[in-house]
């Protein structure tokens, strides 16, 4: 689905990410952790052409993307939920959600966008409810919510998210990581960028640790949960704890 | 002739395709350079001091501009030099007796022990065996990795494990009767002993269980695997391991028993010309070189393992995708220059043996008196010949000594001894040299 080889991003002088190599099968959640400025953001905006990079690739279902401007990238099924959300707040649900489906419309897709709307109200319920409201007037969770759901809309072969559960209250985190669980079991492609390395790496399959620009540890986030330099760098004294009680 | 195996244990990986491959192989080998990078103070200073910076390489291929990690950097570093965590988070450690004296120590995370039961089931599966055999592992339980690396591999596949080591060849053969053993792993020459003292015991292979044989521990050449097959009626299959690098587990055989599959999603192998550490052209026999790719605690960069081995080109028949490696019968530390001339130990025992038609042991002395190189073969020989009539002693020598110098090129003294008068180097073959001349 997403290949990546040897990426280097630079903000003029300053060298954001090293010699990145990475890749998301088909059906896959793929988590990348780390810390605040690790360069987890760069990297999905590298992927969306948002940034060009210095040099490396970007393979998207193996179409060479990586001097690709947005507008094709997104033609190319690569849908990008960016942090913070981003909702038009002055228009309402049921208009952002066009908006995610534009390139479909472009197409004439009637059919499909009727049918995509219907799919993302069944994962989001609230948004059916709140449909004719502004989004401006959605709590956090709902924008974040609305968000996937105009992602979506695109019908995107690989979905990208950056930090969904950024000041999200944990109940509200916990719901949205379901509804990206439930995207992945029904056949989308997830590439999710989390500082709580713990909840993506719960519902991830694989997942990437990058340090100040560099990855350097990858490994099913099976492997990832239990190595103890992640647990105590990102997931906090009670998971680092967790292996002394009991475990075989 | 051959039976398809018709099961793999992590298929993805085993069979995984070249392109996938070699990307998983670039994002681990980068994650593993940054690694060691930050971690371990010998690599920092080691790049540092080669003007290498990690982050300029782009293929697996800018490997070779990699500098290496030898043997001696690995004893250096005795005991935790090398360890890329804190030893707090190592939950295993082995260590290797060192044939220089030094030992080296290895520390395993929780992760890379899980990850060594997986290879070596991996290996077990490709060798045909299931969780319904029965394994009698035959390796010595202790500091060295060979018996947990098998040990784990078995368990993890579920068979039923005997951990019973070496040593007691009657209770041995016992247990491999009475428990129905189906499995033996061990060395070629704990187990050509161990028919041997069947032999004397009466026991006929015939009423064992034993289908299959894992063999591994030491160099050894396809006469001796033949032997084990024809008195065992099993199909044996050849297994690599260096401890520094993980133990067993590394790489394995098929059934079709065409070169070890390397695990190669976890080791980056080269083969190299141990004197200009160039690639060597396809086929040919170099220095086998490892660098680790998931390792936590214990991770090597380029290491020299000392082992001459050559690749196999072209996909196997069992459907695996990955490289293989012809099985070890030299090592290159082993390689003796004699007046010039490269010798092989195994070059001599395959003489000693073809003359005198048995295992022989012997040992290889070789001295700089004056100016030449003098080397003499101490055989040891059963008491008939010993004391056989002189004209025949020495006729015996003569033949010894004519058929050495045809084979090898290079003339070698050779002295007759008694039985059990030279000494057996341990977890060596039967052969012992001395090199007595001044570097």
């Amino acid at each position: 689905m997403l290949r990546i080889r040897n990426l280097d991003v630079a903000y003029g002088p300053v060298t954001v990410l090293r010699r990145i190599s990475l890749h998301v099968n088909p059906g896959e959640v793929v988590a990348i952790v780390g810390a605040n400025g690790a360069g987890k953001t760069t990297l999905l905006r590298a992927v969306s052409g948002l940034v060009r990079p210095r040099a490396g690739e970007i393979a998207l279902q193996g179409r060479e993307v990586s001097r690709e401007g947005p507008e094709r990238i997104v033609a190319l099924g690569c849908s990008h939920v960016p942090e913070g959300r981003q909702v038009f707040a002055s228009m309402s649900v049921h208009e952002n959600l066009l908006m995610g489906a534009h390139v479909q419309v472009r197409r004439g897709r009637k059919a499909e966008v009727k049918a995509d709307l219907e799919r993302v109200y069944r994962l989001f319920p609230v948004l059916e409810k709140r449909q004719r409201q502004f989004a401006g007037t959605l709590s956090g969770g709902e924008q974040q919510m609305l968000a996937m759901g105009r992602a979506l809309m695109a019908r995107p072969a690989l979905l990208m998210l950056d930090e969904p559960s950024m000041g999200l209250a944990p109940l509200v985190m916990k719901d949205i990581f379901a509804t990206v669980s439930r995207i992945s079991a029904e056949g989308s492609t997830v590439l999710l960028v989390e500082q709580n390395a713990r909840a993506a790496l719960r519902i991830a399959h694989r997942g990437y640790v990058l340090e100040t620009g560099r990855i350097v540890l990858s490994g099913t986030a099976e492997e990832l949960l239990a190595n103890r330099d992640v647990q105590r760098a990102y997931l906090g004294r009670e998971a680092a704890a967790e292996p002394e009680r009991g475990r075989p | 002739m051959t039976t398809a195996p018709t099961a793999y244990w992590q298929p993805e990986s085993e069979c995984m395709d070249r392109e996938e491959l070699e990307q998983l192989q670039l994002e681990r080998l980068e994650a593993t350079l940054s690694r060691v990078y930050r971690s371990v103070p010998f690599y920092r200073k080691h790049f540092d001091e080669l003007r290498f910076d990690p982050d300029e390489v782009r293929s697996a291929r800018d490997l070779r501009r990699l500098p290496f990690t030898t043997k001696r950097d690995v004893m250096d570093a005795y005991p935790y030099g090398l360890f890329a965590v804190p030893l707090r988070e190592v939950v295993r450690l082995h260590a290797t007796g060192g044939t220089g004296g030094a030992a080296i120590v290895m520390g395993y995370t929780r992760n890379d022990i899980k990850t060594w039961s997986n290879l070596m089931a991996r290996n077990y599966v490709a060798a045909g065996v299931s969780a319904d055999d029965v394994v009698q592992i035959t390796f010595d339980y202790g500091l060295f990795t060979g018996a947990f690396g098998v040990h784990y591999g078995a368990e993890r596949l579920g068979a039923s494990v005997i951990p019973i080591s070496s040593g007691n060849s009657k209770r041995q053969i016992k247990i491999m009767q009475d428990y129905r053993s189906t499995v033996l792993v061990g060395t070629p020459g704990y187990l050509l002993h161990l028919v041997e003292v069947m032999g004397e015991l009466g026991v006929v292979p015939n009423q064992l269980s034993v289908k299959r044989v894992l063999l591994g521990g030491e160099p050894w050449s396809e006469r001796r695997r033949k032997e084990l097959e024809e008195a065992l009626h099993v199909t044996a299959t050849a297994h690599y391991a260096l401890s520094e690098v993980l133990g067993p587990g590394i790489a394995g055989e098929c059934l079709e028993r065409d070169g070890l599959h390397v695990n190669e999603d976890h080791f980056l192998v080269e083969v190299l010309d141990p004197l200009t550490m160039e690639p060597v052209k396809d086929g040919d026999k170099g220095e086998l070189v490892i660098t680790t790719l998931t390792k936590e605690a214990f991770p090597l960069v380029r290491y020299r393992t000392g082992d001459l081995t050559s690749l196999v080109e072209g996909p196997c028949r069992c459907g695996r995708t990955s490289v293989r490696i012809r099985p070890i019968e030299v090592r290159c530390d082993d390689l003796l220059v004699v007046k010039g001339v490269n010798v092989f130990p195994s070059q001599v025992e395959e003489v000693l043996r073809s003359v005198q038609g048995t295992e022989p042991n012997y040992e290889i002395v070789i001295e700089r008196p004056h100016a030449l190189d003098e080397a003499t073969v101490l055989v040891e020989v059963s008491e008939s010949v010993f004391f056989d009539e002189m004209r025949k002693q020495a006729e015996f020598r003569e033949r010894l000594m004519r058929k050495l110098a045809s084979e090898l090129g290079v003339h070698m003294d050779v002295k007759l001894v008694g039985k059990k008068t030279l000494e057996r180097p341990e977890g060596k073959g039967p052969g012992n040299v001395r090199d007595l001349r001044k570097r």
